[in-house]
């Protein structure tokens, strides 16, 4: 027996969600073109394979996906999908594709466009970082390991019917087919692109790609099919690149630039926020982020558990929020707080350098004892590492900073037994959908702590690993309340053995210029950053 | 002159060939791993093997460099490991922007170093000299950064005169070259002054003068073309430095080069492309050198007999 759990259309779920999403805004206004500025080139815009945050929105609007969330929320609603059904047993996922939505070269999507395309992504051919992500469907090894060219658990049996087999129950799996690397495209554009599909974008989504020149812009024009009504609102947005910030802010200074996406350097945060027009301009958003510090369980002395809590207690995090501008809150879990499973009545470890003290000398190390902290080389990171560096000073423990550059510091991280100390900045952990187990298996998991891998605590408690397998399986959309509960409380327990110190929920901050319309939860939107969809120009 | 060119020709093979073996080398023992940054953070070991050995990532040095080289003879710089699009594709589609702004760069710091070192020359000692000279030494010592920043936000955004960034037409250039070209134009300035003075001490301008010729005429026709051939040598040798002054100026400016690219290419250790950069800067400095040798003869006909 099918358990039946039919969802609205995305239309319904969006206007039911609009107020919500858009509150205390006029409604949007359509039409008006926009101009987008961001330091660095947009590297691709296959869906695939881009996993930047710049590319990620991009993408977002130029495809589309069975499933997608409600704007500003981390909702999974219905988009390329009508409707869709799970099995009670969580291993059977059954879509009905809308009817009548075409790519952007005319023809119409079908149901093997959904299975190419996940199959795409998962080919190691394809070279893509996504491919994990579909772990749950059947004949997933047998592809990544090149003993079959498809996906045995993708199954069309009409031109409107998607079903998904999996071969163990996955709570994410809506989730998953609403990430990027899920995007639907033709196969025919695919290989006419003969390998460069990135630079030649087809897809099915708000927007169409109009022109690339390479190095300095890309013009989305509006797709007039989409299959929402008066969805987008903008008629066309054009994405200027190589634009230094400071440049970039000058511009929308001058009413040249819409929103600047790369934000406003440090140095002028508080000038540009003190001016008239400025509180209006920035854009200051949570996002589902968490900057920590690893503290590596296989080297000594951060073996010792009383070590590790002794350096919790140890970080001043007030101070580093005042380096960041207070554009940061102290954190005390790995769990930021938009994420569903924080635990906003759990105490951590407080700020307390005697106890601190009290804690290492009981450990055995009263009079500290040195370490080298890493940290990628860019502002303000280098800051914030010499703020810890301080902290742990008072507290006797001597740490060498060791700032280098991004690539240098993943593989230090990733090395068994070379980096006592990471901090995350400029690295951390973000969110690539809203469910609380994407900040477990590749950082905090046994699965991460291998040889390349994003466990930099090498951090491995199998029964923690246990209860998340347990949470994952709860697939049942009735025990959601239940299963974010059992992962909120595997992210406080964790913090028992304390493999990080969690430090800040840093914000993302995006300039707009005064035109710009929507809630500031659509310019730095949980699950897109600026969602194109549904931004508008005030008239 | 032909086997002068043709031995040059070998030479410069063989420098490319150097920059290409000592590049490849030093971006293979980065500890850095491509395959992991193309990769991501959510891949899992599996995933980053795939795309290690889909690369070539998995082979010996040798076998890995001998592969880039055999494409490289064929004219296949090979593709981005990010963009996966042809090196050569963005290449060619950013290098006119690089070549546009070296060159007006480097008329315009000829230009002006070539004026105030001879203006200084003439004055020698006097308060003009020491100006020119106090201001070239400042030049010279300026940041480039900082002197590209002064001059947007003078011109450009309080001023107006000229855009902000772009790339397209004559006013977009005129504020990135006028900051590569005002740097230069000291180290022009220094040397046309020495070697202007040297020249209007030697006999013939004695003898010149002597015959009772107008000063304008004993500079502009006597001294400063012997003055000059140093300046030919050095902007042979000053293309190298307009290949790193560009990455600033390009940056700075939203000018659409070469620069910008490499920037980011070695943020995500992107390796073909810095490959493809690295030998394009390579080329175009042994082809400077290369130009100032044969053009040098022609204005000097001394330097034939040699």
């Amino acid at each position: 027996m099918f358990k039946r759990w039919l969802r609205q259309t995305t239309m319904a779920t969006m206007v039911a969600l609009a107020p919500m999403a858009v509150h205390a805004q006029d409604t949007p206004s359509q039409g008006g073109e926009i101009v987008v500025t961001y330091k660095d080139d947009i590297t691709t815009l296959d869906p695939a394979i881009g996993y930047d945050w710049v590319n990620w929105s991009m993408i977002k609007s130029l495809y589309s996906r069975l499933m997608d969330y409600a704007p500003g929320t981390p909702n999974p609603v219905p988009s390329l999908a009508e409707s869709f059904e799970v099995a009670p047993d969580g291993l059977t996922y059954t879509f009905k594709l809308r009817k009548g939505v075409k790519f952007s070269n005319g023809r119409e999507v079908v149901a093997s466009d959904v299975k190419y395309s996940i199959e795409r992504a998962v080919d190691p051919k394809t070279q893509g970082p996504g491919a994990g992500f579909f772990g749950a469907i059947q004949g997933f090894e047998d592809l990544t390991g090149g003993k079959a060219t498809t996906l045995s658990g993708i199954e069309t049996p009409d031109e409107g019917t998607v079903i998904f087999k999996l071969s163990r129950p996955d709570a994410t799996f809506l989730h998953v087919l609403a990430i990027n690397f899920a995007s639907v495209v033709p196969k025919e554009a695919v290989e006419e692109a003969a390998g460069d599909f990135g630079k030649k974008p087809v897809g099915s989504g708000t927007f169409i790609l109009k022109d690339w020149t390479i190095g300095q812009h890309l013009v989305f024009e509006k797709n007039p099919d989409y299959y929402v009504k008066d969805v987008p609102h903008i008629d066309k947005f054009t994405v200027e690149v190589g634009q230094e910030p400071l440049v970039a802010l000058l511009r929308l200074q001058k009413g040249e630039v819409d929103i600047a996406g790369d934000g406003i350097p440090p140095a002028k945060f508080l000038e540009i926020k003190n001016s008239a027009d400025g509180a209006q301009m920035i854009v200051d958003g949570e996002q589902l982020h968490t900057g920590y510090v690893t503290l590596n369980t296989k080297v000594k002395p951060f073996d010792n558990v009383k070590v590790r809590q002794a350096l919790n207690m140890a970080i001043n995090k007030e101070r580093i929020t005042r380096i960041l501008n207070g554009r940061a809150t102290p954190a005390n879990q790995p769990l930021p707080p938009l994420m569903p499973g924080h635990d906003k009545s759990f105490p951590g470890y407080a700020y307390d350098v005697e106890k601190a003290k009290a804690l290492l000398a009981e450990a055995g190390y009263p009079d500290g004892f040195e370490t080298v902290l890493y940290s990628t080389n860019t502002d303000p990171q280098p800051r914030i590492a010499q703020a810890i560096q301080q902290d742990l000073a008072a507290v006797g423990v001597k740490a060498e900073v060791r700032a280098l550059a991004q690539a240098n510091v993943i593989s230090a991280g990733g090395t068994e037994g070379e980096a006592p100390m990471i901090w995350s900045g400029g690295m951390a952990w973000i969110a690539d959908f809203p469910d609380a187990s994407n900040f477990y298996g590749p950082i905090l998991g046994c699965a991460g702590a291998v040889p390349g891998g994003w466990n930099w605590s090498w951090y491995c408690n199998k029964d923690l690993d246990a209860r998340a397998v347990a949470a994952d399986s709860m697939s049942d959309p009735a025990k959601a309340a239940e299963r974010t509960a059992a992962w909120g409380k595997i992210f406080t327990d964790i913090m028992a053995d304390a493999p990080w110190i969690p430090v800040i929920n840093e914000r993302r901050v995006v300039a707009k210029s005064l035109r710009m319309g929507g809630a500031d939860n659509i310019y730095i939107d949980p699950t897109r950053v600026i969602n194109y969809d549904a931004i508008y120009v005030k008239q | 002159m032909a086997f002068l060119i043709l031995r040059r020709i070998v030479q410069m093979a063989l420098i490319l060939l150097g920059v290409a073996a000592i590049t490849f080398l030093l971006l293979y023992a980065l500890p850095a791993d491509p395959a992991r940054m193309i990769a991501g953070r959510s891949a899992t070991a599996q995933t980053v093997a795939n795309i290690r050995r889909e690369l070539g990532l998995d082979q010996p040095f040798l076998v890995q460099f001998w592969t880039y080289l055999a494409n490289l003879l064929q004219g296949n710089l090979g593709r981005s490991y990010a963009q996966k699009t042809e090196v050569a594709t963005l290449i060619v589609a950013r290098l006119p922007a690089t070549l546009t702004l070296m060159l007006a760069g480097i008329v315009v710091e000829v230009v002006l170093g070539m004026i105030l070192g001879t203006i200084a020359a003439v004055r020698r000692g006097g308060a003009v000299d020491r100006l020119v000279m106090m201001a070239s030494f400042v030049g010279v010592s300026a940041p480039q950064f900082v002197v590209a920043l002064l001059l947007l936000y003078v011109f450009a955004a309080t001023l107006g005169w000229f855009p902000m960034s772009g790339y397209g037409s004559f006013a977009h250039i005129v504020l990135p070259a006028t900051t590569l070209g005002v740097l230069g134009a000291g180290w022009y300035a220094r040397m046309v002054r020495s070697a202007m003075i040297d020249v209007l001490n030697q006999d013939y301008v004695r003898t010149a003068r002597a015959k009772g010729l107008s000063s304008r005429r004993i500079i502009f026709r006597h001294a400063l073309p012997n003055a000059v051939l140093p300046v030919i040598a050095m902007i042979g040798i000053d293309i190298g430095q307009f290949m790193g002054g560009v990455v600033v100026v390009e940056a700075v400016y939203g000018w659409p080069g070469i620069g910008q690219l490499a920037w980011q290419a070695i943020q995500q250790v992107d390796i073909p492309i810095i490959m493809g950069v690295t030998l394009t800067s390579a080329l175009a400095i042994v082809l400077g050198n290369l130009i100032a040798d044969v053009i040098a003869p022609v204005i000097d006909p001394r330097i034939r007999t040699r």
